[in-house]
């Protein structure tokens, strides 16, 4: 079930977030949202859903003035040239559970949009306060871009702002600046839950994202230094930022390691080596090396579910008397 | 006169160690022993090394070892409380002044985590943003950023999030604290800090009263939500040897607020690739190996940037064999390469010229590589959530066990 456009007024009321509505006929289009909420002294945004070859989703949301180039966006994500195509209509409905017309960065407080990845136009952080729709098209609603920031931590979501009409050349050498963004996982599976070091994160195409948590970074995502950093840090702002300790994962990885140590211990110099006694040598050694290799991955797995454990009680309801 | 102008001949000479500038004599390296008599703290001889391997049933910790962690100030206190079941706690920190990390910066929590594991005991991190705010002029809000940033490496060091709470200044001072700051601070004269820390009428007096700050942690009164009820609690802190100021005022304190003297471990600094003459700094990036750095690029920098003591030549180096004091890739194996046999065949090897200058780099390589390696991937299971939760001001109930 999504969530509706009260149950999101609901929040950002219960954040204290300040935030001004505006009721008015269902519009489908920023002008003609401009007719009725134009003149009120708050920026617009127009908003993409937007897809990629492999099924993955984005969010762009921008000031309505910011020139968008799917051609640059798309390589910017490391897409290649023409990878990003507008989404179709169905997974607006099935995704973002908003009607047409109506996509939204409130969109990704929904559970079907967890994988959703939400790029912001910087530009929001200059303005007073911008319009976006709350989950219905006969609402606005204009809140500054602290406020914006308060809703998406709130559902553990990271928010930072890009310049999006950027255009840095992309290359051998310049790895693609927003290559962060991208979701890490394929498509939308509501219970794959992924264990906290994903065996899948271990090369290549890691998601990283440098995520800055201060709202008033003035610089948006900036190559610090060297590039691939970016890429290569911890996975956070495309993915939801809970991950599941999954105990069915984090056995894999354990046995994944101890099998691939035991091929490497027998071969047929040990067995010539240790005959008889190559039990109790490879199972030695099968302790020695991978003692802290494994006590480590207990550590992250046992700190994931502490984690979870500590998110859901700080949000817990208090008992019903 | 001609005295006065003695004494500052040789002050010139003298190294400079400090929590905020390190550099040795005529820029050669760092005199270990005389920084160790000058301090005033204890050699940590093998004896030391042996008694933590029977206390705590586990191999000691490489840096132990290796000398690396090598001095210590009542080190043997901690182990004789530790022996009649007397637990103790781990306070360690941070000054998050840029956002990369290097290897240098993750030894002393490597070290810290070994010792939570093998002692079984809970740790308090303090990440002094506000330190950075004064000192590298950053604003408030990006040393807070930097601070959390920095937290997310420090827990990819595999700390226990049911023994560990990590706070920033900026959000914990406050309350039993500032209480202690203020007992410690009423302590220490202006002239003394002057004396300890080098500071002149120009600095502002942030700087001034900064010191408390990193003082009182070693207090376990000033943590009422982990250690309420234990004021004898002790603590031992490990560090490297230049922040052995800011404890040397602390233990002077203490005993007059009625506080056991903190313990230290102190290391070793970590030497820059280009040599114990060069400096480290984060405006050079080859000059150190940062957590963030991929394959290869450890092999490019350990390859091009590495200063080594090999001979010029091959038939030289055949000859007279390599210069294993002033060697970097020695040194930096002397740190993370766990195999002790290893370690000390390629040493033997180099020295006597029949391995080569390349063979060593490609081990260090591959070393430090696996090292950074499972950093990065720890470091990816870090979340914002798993942040906020280690520096939750909360209980600990199993923080002995």
């Amino acid at each position: 079930m999504g969530y509706s456009k009260d149950q999101l007024l609901a929040r950002l009321k219960e954040l204290q977030i300040e935030f001004s509505q505006y009721e008015h006929p269902v519009v489908l289009t920023v002008e003609a949202q401009a007719k009725y909420v134009g003149n009120l002294g708050g920026a617009l945004s127009k908003n993409l859903f937007l897809k990629d070859k492999k099924h993955r989703y984005y969010v762009v949301s921008a000031l309505a003035d910011t020139k968008v180039d799917l051609k640059v966006l798309s390589q910017r994500l490391g897409l290649g040239k023409g990878g990003l195509r507008m989404a179709p209509e169905e997974a607006l409905g099935e995704i973002l559970q908003v009607p047409l017309g109506c996509v939204t960065p409130f969109a990704v407080v929904n559970e079907s949009a967890r994988h959703v990845s939400l790029l912001l136009d910087q530009g929001f952080k200059n303005q007073e306060c911008c319009f976006f729709h709350p989950l219905a098209n006969d609402m606005s609603i204009s809140l500054n871009a602290h406020g914006l920031d308060k809703i998406l931590k709130s559902i553990g979501r990271n928010p930072s702002y890009i310049d999006l009409e950027a255009n840095p050349p992309v290359g051998k050498d310049q790895p693609p600046d927003l290559a962060a963004y991208v979701p890490s996982d394929s498509p939308v599976l509501p219970d794959l839950p992924e264990k906290a070091p994903s065996s899948q994160d271990s090369t290549g195409d890691s998601v990283g994202a440098a995520t800055k948590t201060a709202a008033f970074t003035a610089k948006a995502v900036k190559p610090s230094g060297n590039a691939k950093n970016v890429k290569e840090k911890s996975a956070d702002s495309a993915r939801p930022s809970i991950p599941a300790a999954d105990a069915g994962k984090f056995v894999e990885e354990l046995l994944d390691r101890a099998s691939a140590l035991l091929l490497s211990e027998i071969s047929e110099d040990s067995i010539k080596q240790h005959g008889g006694q190559l039990g109790a040598e490879v199972a030695n050694n099968v302790k020695k090396y991978l003692r802290e290799d494994l006590k480590n991955l207990a550590t992250i797995f046992k700190n994931t579910a502490y984690t979870e454990g500590f998110y859901a009680g700080t949000r817990c309801q208090p008992k019903r008397l | 006169m001609e005295k006065t102008e003695d004494k500052n001949q040789q002050q010139e000479e003298e190294q400079v160690v400090n929590p905020w500038e390190v550099s040795a004599k005529d820029g050669g390296k760092i005199d270990y022993d005389k920084l160790i008599d000058k301090f005033g703290c204890q050699r940590l001889d093998q004896s030391f090394v042996d008694r933590v391997q029977r206390l705590t049933s586990r191999p000691p910790h490489v840096f132990l070892r290796r000398g690396v962690f090598f001095a210590h100030r009542d080190f043997n206190d901690i182990l004789d409380a530790y022996e009649r079941g007397d637990k103790f706690y781990l306070y360690t920190g941070r000054g998050p002044s840029s956002e990369a990390l290097h290897l240098g910066h993750l030894i002393p929590f490597m070290f810290t985590k070994y010792l939570q594991d093998a002692f079984k005991v809970p740790l308090v991190i303090q990440l002094t943003d506000d330190e950075k705010c004064m000192w590298k002029n950053l604003s408030v809000e990006e040393s807070q950023r930097l601070a959390r940033e920095n937290a997310k490496d420090i827990i990819a060091c595999g700390f226990d999030i049911s023994k560990t709470f990590i706070f920033s200044d900026f959000d914990y001072v406050g309350g039993a604290f500032y209480k202690n700051m203020v007992k410690v601070a009423k302590c220490v004269t202006y002239n003394k800090v002057v004396g300890i820390f080098g500071f002149t009428g120009e600095d502002h007096i942030g700087k001034v009263s900064f010191p408390p700050v990193q003082a009182v942690p070693s207090f376990p009164s000033s943590f009422p939500h982990l250690f309420s009820g234990k004021d004898d609690l002790r603590c031992l802190i490990p560090c490297a040897i230049d922040q052995d100021p800011y404890f040397r005022m602390t233990r002077d304190v203490a005993p007059r607020i009625g506080y056991h003297k903190p313990a230290l471990i102190e290391s070793l600094f970590f030497p820059a690739l280009q040599g114990e003459n060069g400096k480290m700094s984060a405006s050079d990036p080859n000059s150190a190996i940062y957590v963030t750095d991929s394959a290869k690029d450890i092999k490019y920098k350990v390859n091009k940037h590495a200063f080594t003591g090999g001979q010029d030549s091959i038939e030289k180096h055949r000859q007279y064999g390599a210069n294993l004091e002033v060697d970097i890739p020695i040194k930096y194996l002397n740190f993370f390469l766990e195999d002790d046999v290893e370690l000390e065949h390629i040493k033997k090897e180099y020295g006597a010229g029949r391995m080569l200058t390349g063979e060593v780099k490609k081990r260090l390589a591959e070393v430090l590589t696996e090292l950074v390696e499972r950093h990065r991937r720890a470091r990816a299971a870090v979340t914002e959530e798993m942040v906020d939760a280690f520096m939750a001001v909360r209980p600990l109930p199993n923080m002995f066990d």
